[in-house]
């Protein structure tokens, strides 16, 4: 029998009932499954207040199978007792000469339904012996409701055109929204979180006035990556351990001789007002081909270009791009991450300056409370870590590298001795895991990505608070 | 960053106070160093083997500090209470002399042997110290630190203490066949020939490290004294015979390395940190160096140099109006000690033998401003007027990816570093036609080339995301490195082709090969394009 007309059936008892009814008692009067009744009642119910159905929980006894079985056939003791013949068997050891049946008597009296007549103890006994269990029945009390009536229309579940053209939609009830069912999720297609990030990044510069530098080249030399840094040639950096270098190509063929003599000559001997390391500095190093450890070697390409340009004219650059560190892995460390950097070249800059500057750019992100540490770079100096408040963490957490560049890596580039150059980096892959949460690096970047937290992951709005993370320290 | 262990109460006892740790980390913080952990020994072992091992062990509380990777002066607890003191004005900075000794001078002399192999040494006496267990094992720790960064792992600088009356000079520093060099080494009980050594020391886990700085040459660095005892074979290890103990009262040191320059840094800083608990504090005794050519040098140089830096130079560096006493007092806290000198305007900075790390104005400037206080520099704008343009290629990129997650793609983040089998037999082609960049040792397979094409990074990502829900559209732009122009995957017979835009190849498509499906652990048909982005700029 269909959902609807059991519905009805049970409206109408109702009508006539005096107070309400019982579900199972109307099943069983109905002759239908208890679940039948139940459904109808759901399904009354969702139409809201035509019928009030309140849930009660009984509990009765009834026989398991063995049970029926001996208040059938009568207990195991008894048919041993009547199977017996009159002579007796000389092994059988039994107390009785005759039995009554009380098992099978009291099983019959719960079948029958007056379990109530057995005592506790009785009961008890019974159901150790796995002949009778206690079952609970879960039932409606049903009674009539404000709405109450005895007719119900069909629910539409869509407003139709046909409706809205012929205003029927306004006779119609609508069945109500399930507002806790999932939704199907559009087809879409998405961005990856780490490059929206990058994009919010690339406009804070753009609106700074910052220009994007060429960055196309994982690969470099030695000697834009170290050596025109005033890097010297003996750092541990420039370790295997550090840095990818490579088999095939080997060795960088083009470099600029001229500058690279002055770059020469100011790490061996000193110049433009520095002792110099004072060590031999070797063309062979220089030439050494590897990925690049940090996108300053892009920045030291431009400011040489720039040098080449006379007279000399102000600019603020900046670039967001891939660098590779020969490190130890592990959950928030990969050989490969973006590093973001910003330089600023102009007369008279002062650390001041770069601080002003940083003020602004940490502003953009919604980071206001900053301090700045002493910190040791091999081409910057005077050389600033920056701090930022965590309130979730309750302390301040570095956030940035910064520093002025040093005469020795400007000056045999070319630019004027009052120029001077203000510099700074993050990496991107620290702010994009607090932002979205993500403590493993593997799942952000990379083949293992979590394509699904891809597919959930929200806009990126870098100046708004940060949604809680997760779990504690996220990166 | 180098990190320094030190008791914290032998700090504060030298300091001459007690500091909270928030006091202490604050400290730290202004001067440039920082306080990484607080431990103790005790802590230490259990967590790297458990409470068991770390049962019986110190619970002294140690101040693990990091300190800049060029102040080879703060790498001990006496050049970080000195340093600190100076800067918090409590003491002045003590002058370090060389001085003549009162009977002979100490030589060594080196022979023409080492110039192929390891031509440079210098040396220095530090008479009548008094070392107490703490001083002792600082002095130990210094070499070490120092052999660690400054010296890099021993290969351009190797240090040798020994005690002075067990020896008798002069000195040769001399190479020789590693058969004929025998001697009793550290912490052994027989003698061994430098070929047995070499040998033992293949499963000595801290000098295993070092052998291979002097393992195959012909001959190898030693030092004997006038009765053919060997103080050291550097750079693995010296001789048991002049050991330095806690009663050692007079102490020779030698330095030998490839490096001249960074010898006498070294030695420098050993003799300045350690001559503070010789009976004359702050002198060190002089010693000799004959060279090959027969021209002899006195060690340690301990040389101050003098620098002349403009009051106004500073202050426009740093963005600050400092009168040049104000400036003179500040640079004099780091350990710079300076006055105002000529016109008023110019200020005359004495740099000490501790601070090799001063080689240029700047490094000048940067103590002034930390002197000051970074924080308390007013922060400015600079005026700089620039009109911001972007690089056409990320303009460009930017608005494809746009576009491709607009047309229901989901953009993949992929590694630029693969496997050679990513690039070549995966694909169905061969390495040497990929014009592939080849990595130089790298760790693992991971690691071998950099990508010549999107797409294995892309099908890894698929393969890797296995459990999610068809179809599966992803895309990815972004740069690969090639040496030349190369050839594409496989792909299915008939169902691939060239994509031309104005007459130039730019790419290609297709359906891939159901090898290279396989390859990659995936089972589901699947096709990709792949175009050059650079001809539509």
């Amino acid at each position: 029998m269909a959902d609807g007309q059991v519905a009805e059936l049970l409206l109408r008892r109702l009508e006539a009932s005096d107070g309400g009814l019982d579900s199972a008692e109307l099943a069983a009067e109905l002759g239908m499954e208890h679940q039948a009744v139940v459904g109808a009642v759901k399904s009354l119910q969702a139409l809201g207040e035509v019928i009030e159905a309140e849930l009660r929980s009984t509990k009765h006894w009834e026989l398991t199978a063995e049970g029926e079985e001996i208040a059938r056939e009568g207990s195991h003791e008894a048919r041993v007792f009547r199977s017996i013949p009159p002579e007796g068997l000389a092994q059988s050891e039994l107390m009785v000469d005759s039995m009554e049946d009380e098992v099978q008597r009291r099983l019959q009296l719960v079948r029958g339904g007056q379990a109530e007549k057995l005592g506790e103890k009785e009961r008890s006994e019974l159901r150790k012996r796995k002949l009778l269990a206690e079952v609970t029945l879960k039932t409606y009390w049903v009674s009539k409701g404000s709405a109450f009536s005895t007719s119900i229309s069909k629910q539409e579940t869509e407003l139709s055109p046909e409706m809205i053209s012929s205003g029927s939609w306004r006779d119609r009830p609508f069945k109500p929204y399930n507002f806790l069912a999932h939704g199907v999720l559009p087809d879409s297609g998405h961005l990856h979180p780490l490059l929206k990030v990058r994009s919010q990044f690339r406009q804070i510069f753009l609106e700074m006035g910052f220009t994007e530098m060429p960055t196309d080249n994982f690969i470099e030399s030695s000697f834009w990556n170290f050596d025109a840094l005033f890097q010297p040639q003996q750092h541990p950096a420039r370790d295997q351990h550090d840095t990818f270098f490579l088999r095939d190509p080997a060795e960088a063929l083009q470099l600029p001789m001229d500058y690279v003599q002055r770059v020469k000559r100011t790490h061996s001997q000193g110049g433009y007002g520095s002792q110099g390391y004072k060590y031999n500095w070797k063309l062979d190093e220089a030439r050494k081909n590897l990925l690049r450890t940090h996108t300053t070697s892009a920045s030291a390409r431009a400011l040489y270009r720039l040098a080449q340009k006379k007279p000399f004219t102000p600019v603020k650059y900046f670039s967001i791009d891939r660098v590779f560190r020969n490190e130890t892995l592990d959950a928030t460390h990969l050989a490969e991450f973006h590093q973001i950097e910003g330089v600023v070249a102009d007369h008279g800059l002062t650390l001041g300056h770069l601080m002003g500057v940083l003020r602004e750019f940490f502003t953009k992100l919604g980071i206001t409370q900053l301090r700045f540490k002493p910190a040791y770079n091999p081409y910057t100096e005077p050389s600033m870590e920056v701090f930022s408040y965590h309130q979730g963490l309750k302390k301040w957490v570095e956030v940035g590298n910064s520093g002025v560049f040093r005469p020795e890596m400007l000056l045999p580039m070319g630019l004027p001795e009052n120029v001077s150059v203000i510099a700074w980096g993050l990496s991107l892959e620290r702010p994009t895991m607090i932002k979205y949460g993500i403590n493993n690096i593997r799942e952000l970047v990379g083949h293992k990505v979590n394509l699904q937290m891809v597919y959930d992951s929200p806009l990126c709005r870098l100046d708004a608070e940060p949604r809680p993370p997760p779990t504690q320290e996220a990166a | 960053m180098p990190t320094v262990s030190v008791k914290r109460d032998l700090l504060f006892q030298a300091l001459g106070r007690t500091y909270t740790d928030e006091e202490f980390d604050e400290l730290c913080f202004e001067f440039g160093l920082e306080l990484d952990e607080i431990t103790s020994e005790k802590e230490i072992i259990s967590k790297e083997q458990g409470n068991v091992k770390a049962a019986g062990a110190s619970d002294v509380v140690l101040y693990k500090i990091d300190v800049p990777a060029n102040r080879y002066d703060l790498l001990c607890l006496e050049g970080l209470v000195r340093g600190l003191q100076v800067f918090k004005e409590r003491i002045k900075a003590p002058v370090y002399k060389r001085v003549m000794p009162d009977g002979k001078i100490q030589k060594l002399i080196i022979t023409e042997e080492t110039a192929k192999i390891r031509p440079f040494a210098v040396a220095a006496v530090l008479r009548n110290i008094k070392f107490t267990k703490d001083r002792y094992d600082s002095f130990i720790e210094l070499q070490e630190k120092l052999h660690q960064n400054i010296c890099r792992k021993r290969a351009l600088v190797a240090i040798g203490t020994h005690d002075l009356d067990t020896l008798s000079g002069p000195f040769t520093y001399t190479a020789k066949r590693p058969s004929d060099i025998k001697f009793k080494p550290l912490n052994k009980t027989k003698e061994y020939t430098a070929c047995e050594l070499m040998n033992i020391y293949k499963t000595d886990n801290h000098l295993k490290h070092y052998l291979h700085i002097i393992e195959n040459k012909p001959l190898y660095p030693v030092i004997y004294d006038s009765n053919g005892v060997v103080l050291s074979m550097p750079p693995i290890i010296n001789g048991d015979h002049s050991r330095i103990t806690v009663n050692t009262r007079n102490i020779f040191i030698e330095c030998t390395g490839t490096d001249f320059t960074k010898a006498k840094i070294v030695l420098d800083i050993i003799v300045t940190m350690f001559s503070e608990y010789c009976e004359n504090q702050f002198t060190v005794e002089a010693a000799e160096v004959v060279f090959p050519n027969g021209k002899s040098h006195t060690f340690p140089e301990l040389a101050y140099r003098k620098e002349m830096v403009r009051a106004d130079l500073i202050n426009k560096k740093v963005g600050i109006r400092e009168t040049p006493e104000n400036l003179a007092k500040l640079l004099t806290r780091m350990y710079l000690k300076s006055e105002v000198i000529g016109d008023g305007n110019q200020i005359e900075i004495e740099i000490p033998p501790t601070r090799a790390d001063i080689i240029h104005a700047c490094d000048i400037v940067e103590d002034a401003a930390i002197a000051y206080g970074y924080n308390n520099i007013q922060m400015t704008l600079p005026k700089t007027y620039t009109i911001a343009n972007q690089f056409p290629l990320n303009k460009l990129t930017e608005l494809l990816r746009h576009d491709m997650a607009a047309a229901g793609f989901t953009e993949a983040l992929t590694f630029a570093l693969c496997s050679q089998e990513d690039i070549a037999d995966k694909l169905g082609v061969d390495i040497s036609a990929t014009k592939a960049v080849h990595i130089s040792n790298p760790k693992t397979a991971e690691f071998q080339v950099a990508r010549t094409t999107l797409l294995p990074g892309l099908l890894k990502t698929i393969a890797a995301n296995r459990k999610m829900p068809l179809p599966l559209k992803l895309f990815e732009i972004s740069d690969i490195v090639i040496k030349d122009s190369n050839t594409g995957p496989a792909f299915f017979p008939g169902r691939c082709a060239e994509i031309f835009a104005r007459g130039q190849s730019v790419g290609k498509l297709g359906v891939l090969h159901p090898d290279v499906i396989t390859k990659f652990e995936l089972t589901m048909p699947c096709s990709s394009l792949e175009i050059n982005v650079g001809p539509f700029l």
